[in-house]
């Protein structure tokens, strides 16, 4: 087990920046996941990790190693691609065992290890088929087994559940978890469902573009993000962002935007006053509806309900801004419905609209 | 009202013409052959024999094939062995070598523009037209002027090793006669495996990569396996092609059609093939029976060694349904 460190690394295709200055610190054992959208670079971090791909500028160390230069046959990575990439013309059983054949593993404790990893992931019974005769899910633990039997020092997983039907992949997160903390190999795990990243990972990395956004704990991208990107891709249904300014009066600080106003806790409002242009931003639980008239919060209609059963996602329009409102699926209201809703104040958070960074007070 | 062409009259529209074709350049040569096989029709009853076309006054006969078969014609023992080493020498260039090189260019070499070099090379011959093709290994080979002695002795060939003339002297013409058709016929294999390299999917490869193997493990535990199919297609192919090919031998070799130099040197140098043989019994020396005769057991001969391969290739296996195109 090793801890991996990248280090100002990036990676350019001819003019296209894949990756752009990334500093990553994995620690030993840890489970990072690395989030983002498509075409963020995140394959591309994982096949610079592995050796496929030579970073174009940067280091990147095993422990205190620069294995930079290193071939990917010298670097003990365990990988399981977003394709699975399963040899087609070899057995699951064949498959398992390549990486110690290449080894020069003895074939008995080949055939041990081979068997041990197939009990572990529960594909006994398919040693002798072809990757042609598996279903997705079954080739996924195949691709699993196969970067396992090696015993390497770094796993790194591709998407590795996005091939799988919903119900199989939340079993499957689970799962995984549980493997990789019993096992306490230091795994980099690609996905761009934050979903995923949230309830498998120690620590996320977010990228956009190339560049890393933020690299933090769960419930810190999840209170505390960086910047809007983060903000907006972590959470589900996403955060409510509104374009306004920060105005004082009478002591007192106001996000307004047109008809909109909210009243912001004091140093809040203070350094978001400095800026002017500014974006709030809070989560749809954040928010609540009341259906009384009276004092306080913000007047809005229903303009639409999506129930989800436990909860209900309540549109409703401030304005002409649609908010997002999660609220328990017992409060009835009805579309064109006029109600009063609430900012939990601690929850609001403001965005400098210019860099897009989230403002904080110490 | 307009006219209703149903489905099943369509198709055999669109095909007709093809089929016409198929139809008078190959079904009715193939029948004429079989025919003419087991006749005696030679220059010497050409005309009587036009006359009772396909009548029962035709003279049948099986002794061209007990000729062929039983070995009593001196030259067939020469021409088969001739036959074996041309098809087998030939085709370890077009279908073995050519993969050994297709996996250079595809795969190891990873300079763009080395690897169009290559290419290239390899696809000139291809695109020559095959009687400047066939001049210019004979200046090639020529022992005064020819370039091939002085460029071997100069990468130190000593000189007793060299011929007098690498047309005329086995084993040499023998060499000759592999390389020429060699180096014209790898282009065809060359197109086929790179295409099939090429659509491998690069996660394969950097799979096996990652799981520790060298570039050559790569090529022999991955890629050659995952050519199964296009490997079994160009050897088929250019065994069939190579049985039924012996245009550049008889360029290189063969002299004009009177009957006295049918086969100009080629006898002699030991590049008699079947196919020029079965040629020059019907244009040279004129006897059509003898020749068809010649050439449906060449036929046979090909389709047996198709069913061969399809064996040794473990054609079941192949035809196992895998959800990765390659
Ligand atoms: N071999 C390559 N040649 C050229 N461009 C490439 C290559 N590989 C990746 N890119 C480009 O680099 C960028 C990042 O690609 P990458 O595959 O790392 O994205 P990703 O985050 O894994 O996306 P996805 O979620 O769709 O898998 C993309 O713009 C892509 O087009
Ligand atoms: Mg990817």
């Amino acid at each position: 087990m090793v801890r991996v460190r990248l280090e100002n690394v990036s990676k350019y295709f001819g003019r296209v920046a894949a990756v752009i200055d990334l500093n990553i610190h994995v620690r030993d054992g840890e489970f990072v996941a690395l989030l983002g959208p498509s075409g963020c670079g995140k394959t591309t971090t994982l096949l610079m990790i592995a050796g496929i791909y030579k970073p174009s500028r940067g280091r990147i160390f095993f422990d205190d190693e620069d294995v930079t230069d290193l071939p990917p046959k010298d670097r003990n990575v365990g990988m399981v691609f977003q394709s699975y990439a399963l040899y087609p013309h070899m057995t699951v059983y064949d498959n398992i065992a390549f990486p110690l054949k290449l080894k020069k593993t003895p074939k008995s404790e080949i055939d041990r290890k081979v068997r041990e990893v197939a009990r572990l992931l529960q594909i006994e019974e398919l040693l002798d088929r072809k990757p042609g005769q598996l279903s997705g899910g079954q080739q996924q633990r195949v691709a699993l087994g196969r970067a396992l039997a090696k015993e390497p020092d770094v796993l790194l997983l591709d998407e590795p559940l996005s091939n799988l039907d919903a119900k199989l992949r939340v079993y499957m997160r689970a799962e995984l978890k549980k493997l990789q903390k019993e096992l306490g190999v230091t795994t980099i795990y690609v996905t761009h469902d934050q979903v995923e990243a949230m309830t498998m990972a120690d620590r996320i990395a977010v990228m956009n573009k190339g560049r890393l956004q933020q690299f933090d704990a769960p419930e810190v991208l999840y209170n505390r993000p960086a910047n809007l990107f983060v903000a907006g891709f972590i959470g589900s249904p996403p955060m409510n962002f509104v374009e306004g300014s920060v105005v004082e009066r009478n002591g007192e600080y106001f996000f307004e935007a047109g008809g909109f106003k909210v009243r912001l806790p004091a140093e809040l409002g203070r350094i978001g006053a400095e800026r002017g242009e500014v974006v709030l931003g809070v989560r749809p639980e954040d928010l609540e509806i009341y259906r009384r008239d009276g004092l306080g919060g913000v007047e809005a209609s229903i303009y639409v309900v999506e129930p989800l059963g436990r909860d209900s996602i309540i549109n409703v329009k401030v304005d002409g801004t649609v908010l997002k409102i999660l609220a328990p699926a017992e409060i009835r209201v009805e579309p064109g419905q006029t109600v009063r809703i609430r900012f939990k104040p601690s929850r609001i958070h403001l965005f400098d609209k210019k860099t897009g960074r989230r403002l904080t007070y110490s | 009202m307009r006219l209703r062409v149903g489905r099943g009259i369509l198709p055999w529209l669109f095909l007709t013409p093809l089929l016409v074709m198929i139809l008078i350049a190959w079904v009715g040569p193939l029948i004429l052959t079989v025919y003419l096989g087991f006749t005696d029709l030679s220059y010497r009853n050409f005309l009587a024999f036009i006359e009772n076309f396909f009548t029962s006054k035709v003279h049948y006969t099986i002794s061209n094939f007990q000729r062929i078969l039983g070995l009593k014609d001196p030259k067939i023992a020469e021409v088969i062995r001739t036959t074996v080493i041309y098809v087998s020498g030939t085709l370890a260039i077009n279908a073995f070598f050519s993969l050994l090189l297709s996996i250079a260019i595809a795969y190891f070499l990873r300079n763009e523009i080395a690897s169009m070099i290559l290419r290239v090379t390899w696809l000139l011959p291809r695109v020559t037209p095959g009687v400047i093709y066939a001049l210019m290994w004979v200046w090639f080979v020529d022992p005064r002027y020819g370039m091939m002695n002085t460029l071997l002795s100069a990468v130190g060939v000593p000189k007793s090793w060299l011929p007098q003339s690498w047309i005329l002297y086995t084993p040499y013409s023998r060499i000759l006669m592999i390389m020429i058709n060699g180096y014209v016929g790898a282009s065809f294999g060359m197109i086929i495996y790179t295409a099939a390299i090429k659509s491998i999917p690069p996660d394969l490869i950097n799979a096996a990569l990652v799981d520790g193997a060298s570039d050559f493990q790569v090529a022999r535990r991955i890629i050659v396996p995952l050519l199964k199919w296009p490997m079994l297609f160009v050897t088929a192919w250019q065994t069939l092609s190579l049985l039924a090919s012996y245009e550049y031998i008889l360029m290189v070799w063969g002299g004009g059609r009177a009957t006295s130099d049918a086969y100009g040197v080629a006898s002699e140098s030991g590049v008699l093939v079947w196919s020029l043989y079965s040629y020059g019994k019907a244009f040279a020396e004129k006897l059509y029976g003898y020749a068809s005769a010649l050439s449906m057991i060449l036929v046979v001969i090909g389709l047996a060694l198709i069913i061969l391969y399809f064996k040794v290739f473990g054609f079941r296996r192949m035809m196992e349904p895998s959800k990765v195109e390659v």
